[in-house]
């Protein structure tokens, strides 16, 4: 017989992401290098903080330097999160490929300014069509609009706030990877399930008296609190 | 120009094929060139509602394959030489659907055509996406009650990115074929409203076929209500989602079935 006294722990796990930059180095690199220290001469702190991905797609040839590539990167303040491509490179063999997957985001703009800013990221997402049953929008870095109606059967998922001009027939999904603050909004509340941030709300739960109005909702103290659009927030919460 | 009509609803028994029927027949009545394509490999069905079961010699998987020339596999129709059919297999499955076999046939109908329907069969899978692959107009083939409405949303939502059409960038015309229909439910409120409907699905609406006795008595005798009983309601429901179908601008109303005193008098005692 064993009983477990301690209680139960929750394990929270959340999704954030980062732009990973890429970059290739070429051959010569003794000469590359050159180049990539004038390059942060004009634009310093420009890989600050940031995960850099190396591909070594170039090399392919055994290179002079290679060994030392990556130490070479280290002291200029380039942090190595991984390697692509790396057969050929003595130097990159404890860099084995860990991570999988990734989607490019096209091609970034050193610039020469003092601090040059990443490019401008699309935040917000809009659908001027109806989202169809079955179909599932997903839009991780900011707010999604749809303009119509979202069907039974269909879901969005936002990293921020989901606005629907329509019926939310389906599931609506906000502050998918961790914000508190997103909020749904639709104009006709007929959903299946809306989520915030982990926190969710079936269609058995809800207020039938909010069914079939404009609605907003939000978290309040870790529950969901749907409320009438224009009533100051005095809603239905769940759990109550 | 030939027009590819494709005839879907995801969901199975809201009456596709007998719509596909009834509407190649009307269309065919009206002095155009018809063929009605069934799609339904394996549970073919066209051909009895068509009353042509008994001419089947080849069908299309054998015209895919090679088996057969199109012109063997085309039947032609007794009542209206201006349409025909072209039968599916039933031994097969559709998986001998291929995509290149399927265009190429439908390549050659639009050859000799004016209009080609495609009688979709059931479901998302391959036998339905390749129905409405090369289609320009969709007829989406909907009753009015909530599973059957959510299958054919689902079905528009594929028809806007799996056709050809959607692939070039281009809309697919589609249209909402109500079926089923039954006036005195609907006004019971035992079936969703046609607004419900159209609000749901927001795709303009080309008829409504009310629920009738006619439709289960052409399939069964193998004819197209619109040949069998020309004046039923049913029949002048398709005749004019026809019209409406050829760009006439007509006005959708629910055809009623004229009864008289006394049967409308016993009618409400047994309703």
């Amino acid at each position: 017989m064993q009983s477990d006294t301690h209680p139960r722990m929750k394990i929270r796990v959340r999704g954030r992401s980062f732009l990973a930059f890429v970059i290739a180095p070429e051959p010569p690199l003794d000469a590359w290098l050159a180049e990539l220290d004038g390059q942060l001469a004009r634009s310093p702190g420009f890989f600050e903080a940031r995960p850099v991905i190396i591909n070594l797609a170039a090399i392919t040839a055994p290179e002079r330097g290679a060994d030392t590539l990556l130490d070479d990167l280290e002291k200029r303040g380039i942090s190595v999160i991984d390697v692509e491509h790396a057969p050929a490179v003595r130097g990159a063999d404890p860099w084995r490929r860990r991570l999988l997957g990734g989607r490019d985001a096209g091609e970034i703009d050193v610039g020469d300014s003092e601090r040059a800013p990443a490019p401008p990221e699309e935040t917000s997402l809009v659908i001027a069509e109806p989202v169809r049953s079955g179909q599932s929008v997903l839009f991780i870095k900011g707010d999604v609009t749809i303009i119509g109606s979202v069907a039974s059967g269909a879901e969005v998922l936002a990293g921020g706030s989901v606005h629907v001009y329509g019926a939310l027939r389906g599931r609506a999904v906000a502050g998918a990877v961790g914000r508190s603050n997103a909020r749904i909004f639709c104009q006709r509340f007929e959903a299946e399930l809306v989520s915030i941030d982990g926190f969710y709300m079936a269609a058995d739960d809800m207020d039938q008296a909010l069914r079939g109005r404009a609605v907003e909702i939000r978290l309040v103290d870790d529950a969901i609190v749907v409320s009438p659009l224009g009533s100051d927030g005095k809603g239905t919460r769940w759990p109550k | 120009m030939a027009k590819v009509v494709v005839v879907t609803s995801g969901k199975g028994g809201v009456g596709k094929t007998t719509s596909t029927a009834a509407l190649g027949a009307a269309l065919a009545q009206n002095g155009e060139k018809v063929v009605v394509v069934d799609f339904d490999v394996g549970l073919r069905n066209l051909d009895l509602v068509m009353g042509s079961e008994r001419r089947v010699v080849f069908d299309m998987i054998n015209v895919i394959q090679g088996d057969a020339k199109l012109s063997q596999a085309l039947i032609r129709d007794k009542r209206l030489d201006n349409l025909s059919l072209l039968p599916a297999s039933q031994t097969r499955d559709k998986d001998a659907l291929t995509g290149e076999g399927v265009a190429r046939v439908v390549a050659e109908l639009r050859d000799k055509f004016d209009w080609i329907l495609c009688d979709s069969p059931a479901g998302i899978e391959r036998g339905a996406t390749l129905a409405m692959h090369h289609a320009d107009i969709a007829i989406v083939v909907t009753n009015p009650e909530v599973s059957s409405v959510r299958d054919s949303d689902r079905i528009i939502g594929l028809l806007d990115s799996k056709t050809a059409k959607a692939e070039r960038g281009e809309r697919i015309e589609k249209h909402l074929l109500l079926t089923r229909y039954d006036p005195v439910r609907a006004a019971r409120g035992d079936m969703l409203k046609v607004e419900d409907v159209l609000e749901i699905l927001s795709i303009p609406l080309l008829g409504i076929i009310p629920e009738s006795q006619e439709v289960l008595r052409a399939s069964n005798i193998g004819s197209p209500v619109t040949l069998s009983a020309p004046v039923s309601p049913p029949a002048r429901a398709y005749t004019d989602a026809v019209k409406r179908l050829r760009g006439e601008k007509l006005e959708v109303a629910v055809p009623v079935e004229r009864v008289g005193l006394v049967s409308r008098l016993f009618g409400r005692r047994v309703a």
